[in-house]
């Protein structure tokens, strides 16, 4: 069918898998009211399992759906729909290493993955709007839900600290997104990405407003994706946040963050490319040295893959900067790779921490590997596709980025993110390095007792075998990448850039 | 088109010089005779004890929260509910749904315990 | 799905019940000449599937194994719970038996083609897109035609007897499941070689047999030597290697495609005005070609590689993997016609690794060793014929002679694996593959002895057997060529043609040695070895007389009009020549093209069958003076047999010297390299700059991390800088 937008029902229609999803999730949490017995709580997760599938479901059949024109508030274009897939895929990842810890920790399962849920809706608001405001209301349905999840364990002091902090400075931050739009809107008469467009085509830039309000919304995006020097909240909240919570936050909310940036970069303000290029190259090579740099001194795990989660932030700003189809397929391709790769290695360290937060200490893996063979191999191969090693989805992820940054000619991004790459193996490999080259201590024996609950294993067999499956046959995945980009610049006729 | 705010301006500029004027000029005009008693903080009432940071109970955040979600609930019924007949079925939908989502709200509200006192 | 580019072709021999339909449906006739070919992938699937299923197998059993040293038992798994455990058991079953299978599969599509007529190469598939990019796109495909229809036969084929020899063989190693994981893993990488719908798969294939050629010849991986031996045929390769992938990326540059029908089809318009990339192209799959096929000076690695076990000796480095070099290049042949420098430069390299290695085959004991050489040595005629445009010669021969000379290294497994069994029941130490131990075998296993007389004959090429036909081909069409009018480097392939003619005279010398060493004269063996030494069972005789049988009537696929008078007029005429047309008339255009119709006679004149028959008279009278004279020698064993040599006998028996060269020009040299690397450069320079670095990211790292002093208003305060810097980059450009 086709969506004109001529009657509400096409709204619902064309934002069916948020609806679901929306709804499975009010489900999720009445269902967990209505009992208090202590012992349903995996059940809770299962049935938010089923109604993220359902929610894919929708999602794969909104491909058969097309719109008329491509100005729509809600977009239903293949961009969002492999969003989605990552929103999606990233979520019941989540869900998934999180049965065994929600319960473990007791905490209040249904709110949990109702939170997950409605932040998950909120990327998916996010990822098809084609206007300012409701890229602003999805941003905040997604923040509020993960302010509170970030705190979510409130026996723990940290976590309130990680959720504080988070929510302060993140209203803070999204003061200056709102701000940049007013400005934005007073500048072009619209908060419709097109008809931004369209009015900077037409001289709006010239007027005094779009240049700042760019540049607040800028910030206010480089705030959500932590990129430096934006980026001091986050690893307070990711080492304070529950572990399974961090996974989510690291991947499918910086996820979110970025599909919305490009969408707006690469649509509403192509016009002003000049003016945001420089901006977002300082911050993307300031993100790429400073996440890299401080990475290699941590000494938690959980800090650090913080840090190397702003790090990977750098990588993708690249690819904005280089605002090419290659490169936007390439961002679609990491975001997905990069999310499977971070949960995949969350849900070893939830593993290890016992369901809990202990043992984050790099040092606490020493040995780990040939006492967990399984884990630490699988461990091993998500450090090594972090770090991009051939072979491996991540290397793919960065070969692609770098082929949309080497069509567009930034030749010293590309020598920075290169190094900065190498820099990233050292603390990748070092946690390698203490899994299988180190003795574990004397006396302090991990306890394996107590089996890994089956859905971390299909958790980790599921991430190692996309990101196997991603290094070593790509095709598949980044022609579906590809062919989700297509369209996404240059909608409005005659507004080529001249870069 | 500029000039057209420039009314406003003007009443933003004669609200900030009242203000400011009028805190100054109290401060520069009334003449001061400090006295102990004049130095408490309830001039010839009870002297305070304790510390002024009291905790409240969570349960008036309760009710503050439900008290502010329904108040926007009203704000965004009321504008409705003066053109219904105007709007037609749309809208209608859409507050439905809206009313809908709320009531879900108080359900679970409800079974908590959201709505008890005690 | 496989899909079929193939188009356009009539159909005189369209099958009945096709052209009927196509008839009542009215259909153009060239509708029913498209072949689908029948599950293609299938082939190449199952050999996987063994090795997947031998793998797991060779898993448990390793680890039962090692769990059995832990607790203090032995780790030979065979004697674990008493029986033949079922990791040694399936194996039988599983590694020949997919062999088999993809055989039959492979006979189906051969059939299918044969009736179909086909003048374009079938792709089948692209099954997936392996890799991207902008400008380069590599699908995984099958490239379905004549020459790869005949190398999956081969392969398949030959595979599946020493795969089932190897049932015997094997039998009573511990290792056995990982052997057939091993096997099978080779065969898969060999199809995808061979089938592969372009360079880079070709080349994947090309690596996979390179891994499985190293995991085989080091099997018995705890002997050093055989270890070191499998190390070396790895760093040989990796120089040829390094030929290929250059040839590849020189034609992707040019031509901007590496699928077969891309390139053929561009190949020529690509290079039509810069003939010097052509030919640094074909020069570089050159390179390739001779490492893999052991060409000089490459072919250090290969007599080394009979550390590996017999059947793998048989298989990889006699059947199938060393003939990929010559594959490569008949597969190229479009490239090479192109460059008629290089195609010299292969026929000399083939006729010189030829003579070379027949003339070190002359003075070698160890069994495997001479039949090596001569491997060495029909590669090289193999290489001759390409390189005088004869590729279907040198198919010709690459068939007939994984016949002969599997069947020779089969035959001389049974001999070894007789003798070690002997050996090790008088607990002799005396080497069981050195010939001055063996002597009047013939009584002790007379059929052994007749199915290796008759590949001997085979090889030397004594009328009417496989290799008569096949070698006498290639003498034939280096001296034709030679004769050619166009030929600029006409009295180069003279001096190949007079260099083939002498190689096959010391052929027929060297195996008449081989033959009378091991079965002959007095018998060398002990009496209470003599007691244990017998035929082999049947499990491994069947594969040699099979072969045996391909051994004789080989030659028949391609007999040439002028020599039916030799076989009665039984064959046709020709037939795997028309068969390899629709491959090779590219090739043959561009060749006459260039220099003419090769002559129709030898360059000191006489025909076709006058040749012919002086070879063979002349083959008999080697063999049979050289039978004569060496029966009655008497040799002595290796333990009494300390005569020094000296001269050429020295020379020979010290292969040319290439090691000693090669240790002295290659190895040395870059150890010392290598040490003043470790000690100067990497200890002192690099270290130096990688500790100076780490050092200084840490002192960068810690410095900024204290800027995390935890205060959310440290955060915010960081942050609205941020946001001022950010408005200042605007406002002040």
């Amino acid at each position: 069918m086709t969506l004109d937008y001529s009657s509400s029902f096409h709204y619902l229609v064309a934002l069916l898998p948020e609806c679901v999803l929306f709804v499975g999730g009010m489900g999720v949490l009445l269902a967990g009211v209505s009992k208090t017995d202590e012992q349903r709580r995996p059940e809770l997760g299962w049935l938010a399992l089923a109604v993220l599938a359902a929610a894919a479901v929708a999602n794969g059949w909104l491909y058969s759906v097309s719109e008329s024109g491509a100005t729509a508030m809600i977009a239903v274009d293949k961009f969002r729909l492999f969003a989605n897939w990552v929103f999606i895929v990233g979520a019941a990842l989540t869900i998934a290493i999180s049965l065994a810890y929600v319960s473990r920790q007791r905490l209040q399962a249904a709110e949990y993955y109702a939170l997950i849920a409605f932040a998950t809706v909120g990327m998916m608001v996010v990822a098809a709007s084609r206007d300012l405001m409701i890229v602003f209301l999805g941003m905040e349905t997604v923040s509020i839900a993960v302010y509170a999840l970030a705190a979510f364990n409130r026996r723990d002091p940290r976590s309130a600290e990680a959720g504080l902090k988070y929510f302060l400075l993140g209203a803070f931050a999204s003061g200056f997104l709102l701000f940049g739009i007013a400005l934005i809107y007073g500048a072009a008469g619209s908060t419709n990405l097109q008809a931004i467009a369209v009015a900077v085509q037409d001289g709006a830039a010239a007027g005094g407003l779009m240049i700042p309000g760019m540049a607040l919304l800028v910030t206010g995006f480089a705030f959500k994706v932590s990129a430096v020097p934006f980026h001091m909240w986050t690893p307070d909240a990711y080492e304070g946040a529950p572990t399974p919570v961090t996974a989510y936050m690291a991947s499918a909310v910086k996820a979110a963050a970025f599909v919305a940036f490009a969408r707006i970069l690469f649509v509403g303000l192509d016009g002003v490319y000049d003016q945001w290029f420089p901006i977002l190259w300082w911050i993307a090579a300031a993100t790429m040295v400073v996440g890299n740099l401080v990475a290699v001194v941590q000494s938690s795990i959980k800090r650090m893959l913080a840090y190397s989660s702003i790090a990977h932030g750098g990588y993708l700003l690249v690819a904005l900067v280089a605002a090419n189809d290659a490169a936007a397929a390439g961002l679609l391709f990491y975001l997905f790779v990069y999310t499977v790769t971070t949960v995949g290695a969350f849900a070893v360290v939830v593993t290890v921490g016992r369901q809990s937060e202990r043992d984050t200490a790099i040092e606490k893996y020493a040995g780990y590997g040939w006492r967990r063979p399984v884990l630490g191999t699988l461990m091993t191969l998500f450090l090594l596709s972090l770090a991009g090693f051939p072979g491996t989805g991540g290397f793919m992820a960065k070969f692609y980025v770098l082929q949309g940054a080497a069509e567009a000619h930034l030749w010293w991004l590309l020598v920075v993110l290169v190094l900065t790459t190498l820099v990233s193996y050292w603390y990748y490999l070092r946690v390698a390095w203490f899994m299988w080259m180190k003795e574990a201590p004397e006396g302090a024996v991990h306890r394996v007792g107590g089996a890994t609950p089956f859905a971390i294993y299909v958790v980790l067999l599921v991430c190692g075998g996309i990101v196997l499956a991603t290094g070593l046959l790509p095709g598949a995945a980044i022609d579906l990448a590809q062919g989700s980009v297509e369209g996404l610049r240059h909608w409005v006729a005659g507004t080529a850039p001249a870069h | 088109m500029a000039t057209s705010y420039i009314p406003l301006l003007i009443i933003l500029g004669v609200s900030v010089v009242n203000a400011v004027g009028m805190a100054v000029a109290s401060h520069v005009l009334n003449p001061s005779r400090p006295t102990p008693q004049k130095a408490m903080p309830y001039e010839s009432g009870m002297i305070p004890l304790g510390d002024t940071r009291a905790r409240f109970s969570i349960k008036f955040y309760m009710v503050a929260i439900s008290f502010i979600v329904f108040d926007l609930e009203a704000i965004f019924l009321i504008p409705w509910a003066v053109r219904m007949r105007e709007l037609g079925w749309g809208p209608f939908v859409a507050v439905f749904l809206f009313v809908v989502v709320l009531a879900v709200g108080l359900a679970y509200e409800w079974k908590k315990g959201g709505l008890e006192w005690d | 799905m496989p899909s079929s580019s193939s188009s356009g072709a009539t159909a005189p021999f369209a099958d009945p019940a096709s052209s009927a339909l196509s008839e009542a449906a009215a259909l153009p006739v060239q509708q029913a000449a498209v072949w689908e070919p029948f599950l293609p992938w299938m082939v190449v699937l199952l050999p996987l599937l063994g090795f997947v299923a031998n793998g797991l197998l060779a898993l448990v059993s390793a680890t039962r194994s090692a769990a059995a040293v832990r607790a203090g038992g032995t780790e030979d798994s065979l004697s674990l719970d008493g029986g033949r455990p079922r990791t040694h058991r399936w194996p039988t079953y599983i590694g020949p038996g997919v062999m088999i299978a993809a055989f039959l599969l492979a006979i189906v599509n051969f059939a299918g083609m044969l009736g179909a007529d086909l003048h374009e190469p079938v792709v089948a598939g692209p099954y997936w897109t392996w890799l991207a990019t902008s400008s380069l796109r590599i699908d995984v495909a099958l490239h379905l035609d004549q020459l790869s229809m005949i190398m999956m036969l081969v392969v398949t084929g030959v595979g599946s007897l020493i795969h089932v020899f190897s049932v015997g063989y094997m039998r009573d190693d511990p290792g056995y499941p990982r052997y057939f994981a091993y096997l099978n893993l080779f065969v898969f990488f060999m199809l995808v070689l061979v089938l592969g719908a372009g360079y880079p798969l070709m080349f994947v294939g090309w690596e996979g047999v390179g891994l499985c050629s190293y995991l085989l010849i080091g099997y018995w991986f705890a002997d050093r030597e055989k270890a070191d031996a499998g190390k070396k045929a790895f760093i040989v390769n990796r120089i040829g290697d390094f030929g290929f992938l250059l040839a590849m990326f020189l034609l992707f540059d040019n031509i901007g495609a590496l699928d077969f029908v891309s390139v053929f089809e561009g190949a020529e318009a690509a290079f039509s005005d810069n003939r010097a990339l052509v030919t640094t192209a074909t020069l570089l799959f050159m390179l390739g070609a001779a490492g893999k096929s052991a060409q000089v000076p490459l072919h250090v690695w290969l007599p080394d590689a009979m550390a590996g076990p017999t059947p793998v000796s048989a298989l990889i480095h006699a059947a199938t993997m060393v003939t990929a070099g010559v594959y490569v290049i008949a597969r190229s042949s479009a490239l090479f016609a192109l460059a008629p420098a290089s195609q010299a430069v292969v026929a000399g390299i083939g006729a010189l690794t030829a003579l070379l290695a027949a003339t070190i085959a002359l003075r070698q004991y160890d069994i495997k060793k001479v039949l090596a050489y001569s491997t060495v040595s029909q590669l090289g005629f193999m290489f001759l014929a390409a390189g005088v445009g004869a590729y279907t010669a040198a198919v010709f021969h690459l068939v007939t002679h994984a016949f002969f000379k599997a069947l020779l290294f089969l035959g001389a497994g049974a001999v070894i694996h007789s003798l070690h069994h002997a050996f090790h029941e008088t607990g002799s130490k005396a080497d069981a593959q050195d010939m001055r131990n063996m002597g009047g075998l013939r009584a002790k296993m007379p059929v052994t002895w007749a199915v290796m007389g008759i590949a001997t004959l085979a090889i030397a090429g004594v009328w009417p057997l496989a290799g008569f036909f096949s070698k006498d081909e290639i003498i034939w069409y280096a001296g034709a060529w030679a004769g050619a009018p166009g030929n600029a480097n006409g009295s180069w392939y003279v001096v190949f043609w007079v260099v083939a003619l002498a190689t096959a005279l010391l052929t027929a010398f060297y195996m008449t040695r081989l033959m009378v060493m091991t079965f002959h004269g007095r018998s060398r063996l002990g009496d209470a070895e003599q007691r244990h030494v017998h035929d082999s069972p049947w499990v491994m005789r069947a594969p040699l007389i099979v072969l045996a049988v391909l051994s004789v009537a080989g030659g028949l696929l391609n007999v040439p009009e002028s020599l039916r008078v030799l076989v009665f007029g039984a064959a046709p005429f020709e037939w795997l020549h028309h068969w390899l047309e629709p491959v090779t008339h590219a090739a043959a255009e561009i060749q006459v093209a260039g220099m003419g119709e090769a002559a129709h006679q030898s360059p000191v004149g006489g025909g076709e069958l006058t040749w012919a028959l002086i070879s063979t008279v002349a083959a008999l009278a080697v063999v049979g003076g050289a039978f004569a004279v060496l029966r009655k020698r008497l040799y002595r064993t290796a333990a009494e047999d300390a005569d020094p040599r000296t001269g050429l006998a020295l020379a020979l028996e010290r292969k040319w010297y290439f090691d000693e060269a090669y240790d002295r020009a290659v190895v040395r040299p870059v150890l010392a390299l290598s040490r003043w690397c470790w000690k100067i450069v990497d200890g002192i320079v690099i270290d130096g700059f990688v500790n100076l670095a780490a050092a200084l990211a840490r002192l960068a790292g810690w410095t900024t991390s204290l800027f995390h002093t935890g205060q959310v208003n440290t955060y915010a305060f960081v942050l609205a800088l941020g946001v001022l810097a950010v408005l200042g980059a605007v406002y002040l450009p």
